[in-house]
Parts: C-alpha cells; sequence; structure tokens
C-alpha cells in the first residue's frame, strides 16, 4: 500500500507529529506502534509532573498521554497497535508486521521516526558479579509495579539517579518496598532537583553521590550488593566497600535512542546523541525522513518532546505538499564545543525564520557562559548560573545571526566554557 | 527567627528558597522563588508540607491497574494512610479520567488519572 | 519405577548427543538432569568454537575426537536447525618467536590429521583480516574450524532425543545411585530409576557421581572463564576466530563472531573452588579487555551488551586428556568427564565413541528404523518469507505479533518453545531458544510480557515464574489482593 506519511511509534511524539501533520494538510497518514495501546511510556508513568509547559497545569503521564490521543482521536488518525516495524528502506518504505495484516509494506512520501529510547541495561554498565534474578531496570520494574500490579522485591537498592530510578525510589516504598539507596556514580544527580525531594528526602532515602555498586551477589535470587566509593576517575575505592542485603537492584543509569530502524535505512546518526543527524526542520540526513522526541535526543520533559514533534509534524507536512524540498544552499554546520557535548539540530538549512538550538553540557557549568561564534567571530553571548548535564538547554538563534554565519561561510560552533 | 533552605517542587526549575519565620513560627519570607507559587510552597512547606499522591487501583474486570491521584495535595504524613485506603479499593471499568473513587481522601477527592476500558486495546 | 536400558546423566552438550545417538538403536534412553534446563553448566558458557584440533597433544582422546566431531559438527548441526558456521580460525603471531610457536602448533595439527591448514604472512593476514591489529606479524590459519551455538546444540540434541523416544527427566538431581544385579537404581530428585548402563555426563558434578558407586578415580576443579558479549553492531569486526599464541605470560584470549552476529571476547582461565560459582569478576573482565585489545585495532567497549563467566570442569589426573572409559567400579558405568576445551567441538564424536564403547561391554545395538534425525529450528519463522510468513500467520495470529523487539521474537515462536521438549519454563530457557532478552536491550522491555506468557502457557502464577534455576523468582508478591 501508498500513503503520505508514515509515523513509527504513536508514543507522545508520534502522536502529536501526526496530529501537526494532519492539521498541516496531510489527509493519508498511518500511525504505527508496538504496544497494544497508543501513549507510548507515558502509560506506565503514572506520577505527576507532566504538561506544565505545554498545558500550564500538572498532568499525570496517563493523563498527559490521553490528551494526545483525544486529538488524534478527534481527527480520525489511523493508529495501528501491536504492530512491529521490520525495517525502513531508502526510498521510505517502510515494512511492519502484525496479527491481522502479517507481514506489510508500506510505501510513503514522508516518514516520521518517532521510536522513543531504551534504558541502559546492566551488561552495558558491566558491574561485575553473579546473574541472579531481582536486577531491572528501573522503567521495567515500573511497568510490573503500575502496569501488571507485581512487586518485583521489598529490599531494593538503586544505581543511577536518573528521573525515572528517582520516581520509582517513592513508588516502590509507597507500595511497601524498603529502598535502602540510590547510588551515583557521577559527583552530581542525573535527575531533577524535585525529584531528589520529594521521592528521596521525603522518605528519608539517602542518596549516595560519587557511588556504585561493585559486585552483585547471589546465585539465584539476589541476596545482596556491594556498593563503593569512586575516586575522581570513577573506579572502585576498594577500602570503602559495604555490603547491602537486598532482594533487587534497579539501574536507572540512562537512556539510549533507539535508532536500528534509522541505521538499517542508512542513516547516519550522531555518535553523542545517538539519534540522526538532523536540520531544522528535524529533516534526517534522508531527506523525507524525519525525526522528533527521545529517538533523536533524549528529553528531560515530555513537554519539549512534544513540541519538537509538532515541528517535525509540520515540516514533514511541508515536504510533502513541495514535493520534497531541498535546500538551496549548503547547510551551515553547528558543533558543540567546551562543556557542550552535542547541539540538535546539527546543521541548519533555512537563514529566514529563528532556530532554537537544543544541547547538554557534560559536566556542571557554574556561572557559565554560552558564546555562539562563527570563525573566530563572537555572534552571540548568554549567560546561566548554572548548567547541569541532567537539563536540557537551549538557545535561540536569530536569523541575524545565522545570515552573519552563511556569510561567513564557517560553522557555528556553540561553547561554554 | 529561623530560616529554612528548601528545593522547590512545584515545577522542574527547582528554585533553592529561604524561608524565614519568627519564632513561634510565622512565616515573615520566602525568597528565591522566581513564580508566585514557589512562594506558597515555601511557605506551605514549613508550616504543614502537603503532596500530591498518585498511585494506583485495582481493576476487577481488567488485568491492568488503574492510575489514580489525588485532585489536590495532602499533608504529607498521611502518604501512608492514604495508601492503605487507597489499596483497599477496586473499581469496575470501564473508568474515565476525573471519576471520583473516593470523595474524601484526607482533604482531597481521589480520581482516575486514565481512561480504561474492558480490554487493552480500549485503554485511550 | 521407571526402568530403562541406558540413563544418561547430565544434560549438557554431551549428554544430550550421547542420548541423541543412543535413540539410533532399539534401545530404552533416559536423560536425567538436575537443573531446570537442558545445558546450564559448561555447555551454557563457553567460547562457542568448533576448535580445527592443532592445539591437542597427539595421540590423545582429545585430538583423536576433536578433528572428528569437528569433521561432523557442519551436518549434525543442520540436521538439528542449530546455527553453524564455518568460518575459519587464525592463530596470531605477534613477533619472530611467536612465528615460530606458530609453525610448530601447524606440524602438530598436521599430526592430528587437521585438514586444510596454512601459514600467513603478515601482507596475506591482513588482507584476510583488515582490522586485525597491526602487530601481527603472521598467523595460522585453520580453515575447518567453525562457531556454534552450544547450548542450542544441546537442546536440539535433547529435544530430538526426545522426539525419537529417550525419557527426559528435568529438575532432577541424582541423589543416589545403589547397584543391582540388573544394574543400577537411580535415585534423581523424586523419579526412581532403573538402568542397566548409566553414562555419566555430569559435568562438574561428574566426580561427585562416580563417587556414588564408590569410584574415586578422579576429582574435578572448576577453573572460570570470563567473557565480554557486544552488540550486533560490532560483528562484523572480525570473520575469522582469532587466537594469540600461548606463552609463558597465559594462554592468551580469542576474539571471534557468535553465530548470531555478536562479537565474544575471553574468556580468562582461573581456578576457583566454587562449582557453581559463575561470578565474573572486576579483574577478570579487566584482563579480557586488555588482553583482547592486543588482536584487533579498535574494540568499541560502549557497544558491550553482557558479561558472562563459565566454568570448565578440569580433571587432576590422567594427564590433561579426556576421562572416557568404564569406571573401574563397574563395567556398566561409562565416565565421560573432563571433557573441557575442545569438548563442544569434540561432543558429536565422543556420542559416537561413547556408544561404541557400551557395544564393547555388552550393550546390543540394533538400528531403530523410526529414528528420525531431524528437527526443526527454532529460528524457522525467522528463515520464512514474507508470503510464508503470513501464510503461517494467519493460521495462527500469534506469529504476528512481536514481543522481543531486539530480536524480533513473536508470540507464536514463544508458545511454541514453552510446550515443544525439551520445554521451557524459564525466562533463560526461552532467551536460549529464541534469544529473547538477548539483545541490546537484555530484555527491558520483554521481560514483563515474557513473565506474562509464562504464567499463562504453564498455568502458574506470575510470582512463581524463575529466570532460571529455582527460588530465581522474578516477582515476590501481586500487590493490592
Amino acid at each position: 500500500m501508498k500513503t503520505d506519511l508514515v509515523i513509527i511509534g504513536a508514543g507522545p511524539a508520534g502522536l502529536a507529529a501526526a496530529v501537526a501533520a494532519y492539521d498541516n494538510g496531510v489527509r493519508d497518514l498511518l500511525l504505527l506502534e508496538r504496544d497494544t495501546a497508543p501513549g507510548g511510556i507515558l502509560q506506565q508513568c503514572i506520577h505527576n509532573g507532566f504538561g506544565l509547559h505545554r498545558f500550564g497545569e500538572e498532568l499525570t503521564g496517563p493523563e498527559y498521554a490521553a490528551r494526545d490521543i483525544r486529538e488524534a482521536n478527534a481527527r480520525n488518525l489511523p493508529i495501528l497497535t501491536e504492530t512491529m516495524v521490520l525495517s525502513v528502506s531508502p526510498d521510505r518504505t517502510v515494512t511492519a508486521m502484525n496479527r491481522e495484516r502479517g507481514v506489510f509494506t508500506v510505501e510513503a512520501k514522508a516518514v516520521i521516526l518517532a521510536m522513543g529510547c531504551r534504558e541502559r541495561p546492566r551488561g552495558a554498565l558491566n558491574i561485575p558479579g553473579a546473574r541472579p534474578s531481582g536486577i531491572y531496570t528501573a522503567g521495567t520494574a515500573q511497568r510490573f509495579v503500575n502496569v501488571q500490579g507485581y512487586l518485583p522485591g521489598k529490599e531494593v537498592v538503586i544505581l543511577g539517579s536518573g528521573d525515572i530510578g528517582l520516581i520509582m525510589a517513592r513508588r516502590m516504598t509507597l507500595e511497601g518496598a524498603h529502598v535502602h539507596a540510590v547510588c551515583e556514580l557521577m559527583p552530581y544527580s542525573g535527575g531533577l532537583n524535585r525529584n531528589i525531594v520529594q521521592c528521596l528526602r521525603d522518605f528519608d532515602i539517602p542518596l549516595l553521590l560519587s557511588h556504585t555498586v561493585s559486585k552483585i551477589h547471589g546465585k539465584t535470587r539476589l541476596t545482596g550488593v556491594s556498593i563503593a566509593q569512586v575516586d575522581e576517575h570513577l573506579r572502585v575505592m576498594p577500602e570503602t566497600e559495604q555490603y547491602i542485603p537486598c532482594d533487587t537492584l534497579l539501574l536507572s543509569c540512562g537512556l539510549l535512542p533507539e535508532n536500528e530502524l534509522t541505521k538499517g535505512a542508512g542513516i547516519p546518526l550522531d555518535p553523542i546523541t545517538g539519534g540522526a543527524t538532523v536540520n531544522e526542520r528535524r529533516e534526517t540526513e534522508l531527506p523525507g525522513v524525519f525525526a522528533c522526541g527521545n529517538v533523536l535526543h533524549v528529553h528531560d520533559l515530555v513537554d519539549f518532546v512534544s513540541e519538537e514533534a509538532q515541528l517535525a509534524g509540520m515540516s514533514a507536512a511541508e515536504s510533502i505538499r513541495s514535493g520534497g524540498k531541498t535546500a538551496k544552499t549548503p547547510p551551515i554546520p553547528v558543533r558543540a564545543e567546551g562543556k557542550v557535548r552535542y547541539t540538535v539540530p546539527q546543521r541548519i538549512d533555512e537563514t529566514e525564520t529563528p532556530v532554537r538550538l537544543f544541547f547538554r553540557v557534560g559536566s556542571v557549568a557554574d556561572h557559565a557562559v554560552l558564546t555562539v561564534k562563527c570563525g573566530e567571530t563572537v555572534l552571540a553571548t548568554k549567560k546561566k548560573r548554572r548548567m547541569t548535564p541532567g537539563e536540557m538547554e537551549s538557545f535561540e538563534l536569530s536569523p541575524a545571526v545565522l545570515q552573519a554565519a552563511r556569510e561567513l561561510g564557517a560553522a557555528l560552533t556553540i561553547c561554554v566554557e | 527567627m529561623k530560616t529554612t533552605e528548601l528545593t522547590c517542587i512545584v515545577c522542574p526549575v527547582g528554585c533553592a528558597l529561604r524561608v524565614e519565620q519568627t519564632d513561634d513560627g510565622e512565616v515573615v519570607s520566602v525568597a528565591g522563588n522566581t513564580c508566585p507559587r514557589g512562594a506558597v510552597y515555601g511557605k506551605d512547606e514549613v508550616l504543614h508540607p502537603v503532596r500530591t499522591l498518585t498511585t494506583t487501583v485495582r481493576v476487577q474486570n481488567g488485568e491492568r491497574l488503574l492510575p489514580v491521584k489525588t485532585d489536590r495535595p495532602i499533608p504529607k504524613e498521611k502518604l501512608f494512610a492514604a495508601m492503605e485506603k487507597v489499596n483497599a479499593l477496586s473499581v469496575l471499568a470501564p473508568v474515565k479520567i476525573g471519576d471520583v473513587l473516593l470523595p474524601d481522601l484526607f482533604g482531597a477527592k481521589l480520581v482516575a488519572a486514565a481512561n480504561l476500558g474492558p480490554s487493552a486495546k480500549e485503554n485511550v | 519405577m521407571n526402568s530403562f536400558q541406558v540413563a544418561v546423566i547430565g544434560a549438557g552438550v554431551v549428554g544430550s548427543l550421547v542420548a541423541r545417538e543412543l535413540t539410533k538403536y532399539d534401545l530404552s534412553v533416559v536423560l536425567i538432569e538436575a537443573r531446570e534446563d537442558i545445558a546450564t553448566g559448561a555447555s551454557a558458557a563457553n567460547s562457542a568454537i568448533v576448535h580445527g584440533g592443532f592445539d591437542p597433544e597427539p595421540g590423545t582422546l582429545k585430538a583423536r575426537l576433536n578433528v572428528r566431531g569437528t569433521e561432523k559438527m557442519p551436518a549434525l548441526a543442520k540436521q538439528l536447525g542449530v546455527p553453524y558456521r564455518n568460518n575459519g580460525s587464525l592463530v596470531l603471531a605477534f613477533s619472530e618467536q611467536e612465528m615460530e610457536t606458530v609453525r610448530k602448533l601447524y606440524e602438530r595439527g598436521v599430526a592430528n590429521g587437521v585438514p586444510r591448514l596454512s601459514l600467513l604472512g603478515k601482507e596475506e593476514l591482513h588482507e584476510l583480516e583488515p582490522n586485525v591489529s597491526e602487530q601481527a606479524i603472521g598467523a595460522l590459519r585453520v580453515a575447518s574450524a567453525g562457531i556454534v551455538c552450544p547450548y542450542g546444540l544441546a537442546i536440539a540434541a535433547a529435544g530430538n532425543a526426545a522426539d525419537n523416544g529417550a525419557a527426559l527427566f528435568l529438575s532432577s538431581p541424582v541423589e543416589s545411585i545403589r547397584r543391582e544385579d540388573e544394574g543400577f537404581v537411580i535415585q534423581a530428585g523424586e523419579n526412581r530409576i532403573q538402568a542397566a548402563y548409566i553414562v555419566n555426563c555430569a559435568g562438574m558434578y561428574a566426580d561427585r557421581v562416580a563417587n556414588m558407586i564408590g569410584d574415586e578415580s578422579f576429582t574435578l576443579r572448576p577453573r572460570k572463564g570470563e567473557y565480554l558479549l557486544f552488540d550486533s553492531s560490532e560483528g562484523q569486526l572480525v570473520t575469522h576466530t582469532l587466537f594469540q599464541v600461548p606463552t609463558d605470560a597465559g594462554k592468551g584470549v580469542l576474539v571471534t563472531p557468535t553465530v548470531h552476529g555478536n562479537l565474544l571476547i575471553g574468556p580468562t582461565s582461573v581456578f576457583t573452588e566454587d562449582r557453581n560459582g559463575k561470578e565474573t569478576t572486576a579483574d577478570g573482565l579487566a584482563a579480557v579487555r586488555e588482553a583482547a585489545g592486543k588482536s584487533v585495532k579498535a574494540l568499541n567497549f560502549r557497544q558491550v551488551i553482557t558479561s558472562f563467566a563459565g566454568l570448565r570442569a578440569v580433571p587432576d589426573s590422567e594427564g590433561q586428556d579426556f576421562i572416557i572409559r568404564f569406571s573401574d567400579a563397574s563395567e556398566h558405568f561409562l565416565h565421560c568427564a573432563g571433557i573441557e576445551s575442545p569438548g563442544l567441538s569434540a561432543s558429536p564424536a565422543i556420542a559416537e565413541y561413547a556408544v561404541e564403547l557400551l557395544n564393547g561391554a555388552g550393550l546390543e545395538l540394533k538400528p531403530n528404523a523410526n529414528f528420525r534425525g531431524e528437527r526443526k529450528s527454532y529460528h524457522w519463522f525467522k528463515e520464512l518469507s514474507p508470503a510464508e510468513k503470513n501464510e503461517v500467520i494467519r493460521k495462527d495470529s500469534r506469529y504476528g505479533k512481536v514481543v522481543c523487539r531486539c530480536e524480533t521474537v513473536t508470540e507464536g515462536e514463544i508458545v511454541e518453545a514453552i510446550h515443544r521438549a525439551p520445554q521451557a519454563t524459564t525466562l533463560d530457557a526461552l532467551k536460549r531458544r529464541l534469544r529473547s532478552g538477548m539483545g541490546r536491550c537484555q530484555g527491558g522491555f520483554c521481560t514483563p510480557l515474557l513473565v506474562e506468557i509464562l504464567a499463562r502457557e504453564t498455568g502458574k502464577a506470575p510470582t512463581e515464574i524463575c529466570k532460571s534455576a529455582a527460588g530465581s523468582v522474578l516477582l515476590v508478591e501481586e500487590m493490592k489482593k
């Protein structure tokens, strides 16, 4: 079959992109979702804190998802659930599989990648020791507890202070488990301050910075973990090792964009974000293929996922309308420098409208000064009291800055010292 | 005079607040907030801290739990007592967002926080 | 009481293949396994290499059975639907002195009857494997070497033995063996089993099983090997299995693609005391990383998806050879013990040899006319064309529902593995058959779904579902009951 637009994933990114594409004139579109219902990971994020930017109120994850689903349903957007996309080809043919249709292909004029991200598993963390049961990523435990109604364990240690880990510390505590500690390898937390307060401090759960799990014990079910402090090179200091008996270890050690389909289509990825390299319209280097949300780069707040998805949806609509518009002039590359680890977009095609640049720093920057340069020419600066790796920053590049960069004919560098 | 340092939890910004109280507990000032809601939080937090409770309720005719929340914050020290009451509850699907499940849970209503149909496909 | 002509104790790769070999004849056979699944010991965690056979001393059982086993492996794997690839191996030399050793290995290989051996100079080597370290100056090429899925081979062999009439007793640890006129009475968990012959394939515990009939002729020591497994994104780094020349400083580690498209490095080689101690260590994993870095140019350690350790059962007697002989305590009790490397490579030949020995001890071998050696692969659905897949999905729509995203495993395949012998009842049993949860997310997404399916299909509560051995439960209680 053929369609104008295929959107892979009906989580917050896919839904917002689909609605935006529809509102910008796309009538022939299809959302493909692997889960049983749309809404993505929000369906298991039952805590509140979603939607302050977008809706001006605090919603739980399912409530936030329900708003996007309502918008999609109001437009009668077709969503195929329990449908797994197997591949995307460079000519934008999407191959998928489900129970009703078996294996089928859809040829699309444009594709929006909105597959989200996954959690970093234990193997990638390389914790030595045994391989008992009772070790879960925080999101897996979240699904067991919040959706299926089973408690994975009662005596819990959490490694990593990402927001999902902090949220699960509170969640498991409220459901009767005892959370012994949250260990964080870095000297700062990867989660939001408000979550440290309301998920850990409220329940007297210690947050141990510069600590890691150094060994896993237990032949069948987990019986305990050794934790230890790490030095400035993040190496375990054996003399600080202590044993905590526990039956559960939750891992909240970062999220990785899920880009296997992207790679399969031959679309170049940014080695730092793990997502595709895109222009300001969120178009990848394969014309007609767009990416948004956590598959592009991991966001802290779903509100910004939705915003980015709307942009991708509008861009895809424009691309379909113009029959695959290509830039007239070579793009302006955007480079990260100093403490800035990456930027999204990584290149800019159009200079007539402002471009909001998203970035993260690799380490804490106090009294940070952000500089936008082109060669040696400083085009803009901005000061901020504190920037941390846990929080995505943004900066708006004005048309004047963009046009200056175009005239100078060099890459834009974004630097924080 | 007594000064308390707090991290505001009203929104993800997480402002650092300084709350000053007289010796008999009256709040004199809240500083460091970047919005009016931060001032309210700062005052509440030193006088009578409150939290919104989000949890789940078992669905008698479904395999999934129903996400629920209090429609306003409840006293922080009542969180576990509230959990006990909520865990004793069960509902029948279908349920819609906003359906009131408990009219008075320590001063708040307990409401459904998801639309739940009888089958997974209808959980929209 | 259950009565059989032959009881095989231990369902690792050797025991499973011995049991299958026996079903080629008109015999009643039982395969007894202590654990909940096939291949949970040495067969589960090893290098997965089918060695050429240049390494063992000429004249040993190891040399003879390795070469013969490697010769039989391709056809056997195909018959059983087990992934195998004849990728060849290279022994890398990093100095003229090591090149000298490589030449000796070549000569030993020739003496052992290893076919298709050749010596490569630096240029040839780098042309063949562009990602080999620049420091490598030459290599021994072993064209007959290959890679196989070791636990897949054991599971398929046990399954095929069951298909051909063998009884399979899982979760039945052998507690005692009593000699009777007719043979033996084995107490294995709840089961009392009578057998005329016993084949002891009990892996790390083969000496303990021997002790049960008063045979104390050997003891086994566990030697641990630690490994790191990389994402399939790194699977193309090398095509051959790369060995290092054994030196005084150590045996070196290998770098190899796996049949599933991953890259594997390891192992360490350290004696331990715990026969069930498969813990990885910080030092061991660091040693593997460092040593493997010597063989290839760029290992991307950010792509490591898991690490694991395995134990080899090393005998402290009879030189360094396999112990394949009858017990001094009974001429109806055959040991297949001390099967360390190259045990996997030799396993098809060990099975053949064991049956030959039993025949010599009076076991009558009449061909089983109903024997069918072929077995449908667990991956049959994956190998179909889209049109063929749709045909299957039309009949059973569960084959259209993907449960494990990373390895594209469908609900249909999972339900099939749960019900087909040897039945998968745990998360790890499913993983070993289908690779569910073995991909890059390591079960993050599919574990909750797999628990639901296992509970539904086996009629158990989700709180009873285990990761692997009894006690390794995944969920401790149902909430809000």
